[in-house]
């Protein structure tokens, strides 16, 4: 209310002028970004019948309870958890050793830059990268299958809850990286400083001062690892071929005509339920984010 | 007190190169499953063929014409979503500062609300959208451009905030008018130069969203360079592989290169 009278003030006073310039920006964002939104909300509780057009309908949000969609589901929430558990685990203790390298070092440099591409880059041609190393006739295979450790020629490498999971890791442990080591490099050595002047171990140091500091961002990174796994397509979709055991892949398979007739609209139930659960972990993010910052402001 | 320290620093080297060195391990160990596999002829021999192939630029775009117009058509992609990110967002973040205070939390918003809108949904709602687009614009790749500007936006709002937080807009565009300027000279020669690294590291994140792009391409039956790698990986995997490592090398050596030039990033500017 008080945004839309101040609003109106200012073209009050500046008739239409100031206000011609933002124009361009939400026209644009209307068109690519909340057109789009609303079609999904909007289609998703509009059935499509038989006979074409239909009206406002439960049946697609009801169609979501198929066993084939929980698990769907269920098989996205736990990659993502297990992966952004363990990704911002092993992420943070890399981020922490990088931390303590030289600022303009080359170990530095070149960590941050191959995390960076690692994060953001991948998608398809990762999906290659572990096709080469762990499928049937890559060399990891090969030598897991000379020790006898592995004997499946690779096949575990499209199931979701092994090989793709250390798919997803390798873009999960990157980002933790990207976004962790702004924190680890908040902590100033005069606390270290201070807390061994006052008698207190290095255990003490990181029970009482480091770990309480980190922690919000800590969080608040995982439930951003949580939605960068929970919303990957590319990497899944250039691995796994048959059927869908992820959401993602799941939607993806409504729209590549695998639809039954009548069903069209499913996808975008889907489609609302992804962006709850992303919309979810976000806000709670953005809470902990403004917690967090209150000691990485300088 | 000094001794202590020393001990740590001993300490904290040991442990950075066993982390970093187990990590290293892990992220290098698939990139040369790239490398072996396309280095090896069928007999299982070393050869260099794969990579001769795709050295010979007239060769690809005869033997692999997919390849050759996704890879084109991305580089048209990274171009058109840099110019209409800039255009779009430069000009407007701007006059919100200077002329529209009360809308910056609009604005915020608005530009950060594609981080919850993965981009597999996007597709879902746009296919109405680009019904449209196709109808007016036809049916060229290129006009993804249009859906990949929101998929960067946040990025790029991020990136531009700071740029903005950085400079005085009000005092160097007051500057500006009362020396006779008009509002365009004012963004191109006085606030555009003064962001120039902001405007750099969005432009750069926007390219290498763009390059790496495949879930809305793929989506929309468009050939860009992912979807071209990907289609090509069920034919002629050496190939498909090969450009995928000589991609990942490539942004890698780009992003490598701009830590060095291009001066400090700003978050390590506050450390120190």
């Amino acid at each position: 209310m008080a945004d839309t009278a101040r609003r109106g003030a200012l073209a009050g006073r500046r008739p239409s002028s100031a206000l011609l310039g933002v124009v361009p920006f939400f026209v644009y964002v209307t068109v690519f970004l909340l057109v789009p939104t609303l079609v999904v909300v909007v289609g998703a509780f509009i059935a499509t019948g038989p006979g074409g057009q239909g009206g406002l309908s439960l049946a697609n949000v009801r169609a979501l309870a198929e066993p084939a969609v929980t698990s769907a589901l269920w098989h996205s929430l736990i990659l993502s958890a297990v992966t952004a558990v363990a990704g911002a685990v092993i992420g943070a203790f890399l981020a922490y050793a990088v931390s303590t390298a030289r600022p303009d070092g080359v170990l530095r440099r070149f960590t941050t830059s191959l995390c960076g591409v690692l994060a953001q880059f991948g998608g398809v041609a990762l999906a290659f990268a572990f096709l080469a190393t762990f499928g049937a006739t890559g060399y990891l295979t090969k030598l897991l299958a000379s020790t006898g450790l592995d004997d499946t020629g690779g096949l575990w490498l499209y199931e979701w809850n092994k090989g793709l999971m250390l798919v997803y890791l390798y873009f999960q442990i990157p980002l933790m990286l990207i976004v962790f080591l702004p924190a680890v490099e908040g902590l100033r050595p005069q606390w270290r400083e201070a807390a061994e002047t006052l008698g207190g171990s290095t255990w003490l140091y990181w029970r009482k001062i480091a770990a309480p500091i980190l922690f919000p961002s800590f969080v608040g990174a995982l439930l951003l690892l949580f939605t960068n796994a929970f919303s990957a397509y590319a990497t899944a979709a250039a691995l796994v071929s048959q059927g869908s055991p992820l959401l993602p892949l799941a939607i993806g398979g409504t729209l590549n005509s695998e639809v039954i007739l009548g069903q069209e609209n499913v996808g975008k139930a889907m489609a609302l339920l992804m962006v709850v659960v992303v919309a979810a972990v976000m806000t709670l993010y953005a809470a902990i984010d403004r917690r967090a910052s209150r000691w990485l402001a300088r | 007190m000094s001794g202590i320290r020393a001990t740590r620093r001993r300490r904290q080297s040991v442990l950075r190169w066993v982390v970093v060195t187990l990590c290293m391990l892990f992220f290098a160990a698939p990139l040369a499953g790239m490398l072996d596999f396309t280095t090896k002829d069928a007999q299982g021999n070393r050869t260099g063929a794969t990579w001769a192939k795709l050295v010979d630029v007239q060769g690809v775009s005869r033997d692999y014409p997919d390849l050759a117009a996704g890879f084109t058509a991305s580089v048209g992609l990274a171009v058109l979503t840099v110019v209409v990110m800039l255009v779009l967002l430069v000009p407007t973040m701007t006059w919100v500062r200077l002329r529209l205070p009360g809308l910056s939390r609009t604005v915020e918003f608005l530009c950060l609300l594609p981080l919850t809108v993965p981009a597999i949904v996007l597709v879902v709602g746009l296919t109405p959208v680009y019904s449209w687009v196709t109808y007016f614009l036809g049916e060229s790749t290129i006009w993804l451009g249009f859906a990949y500007v929101i998929l960067v936006l946040p990025y790029a709002y991020r990136s531009l905030d700071v740029g903005l937080r950085a400079i005085d807009v009000k005092t160097l565009s007051e500057a500006a008018r009362s020396l006779g300027a008009g509002w365009g000279t004012v963004m191109v020669r006085v606030v555009l130069p003064n962001l120039r690294t902001a405007v750099l590291s969005a432009a750069f994140l926007a390219v290498a969203l763009t390059l790496g792009e495949f879930t809305i391409a793929n989506l929309f039956s468009r050939t860009n360079l992912q979807v071209a790698m990907f289609l090509l990986g069920k034919s002629d995997a050496q190939v498909s592989v090969a450009v995928g490592l000589a991609s990942l090398v490539f942004a890698f050596l780009v992003l490598f290169a701009l830590s060095f030039v291009g001066g400090r990033s700003p978050s390590r500017k506050e450390t120190s």
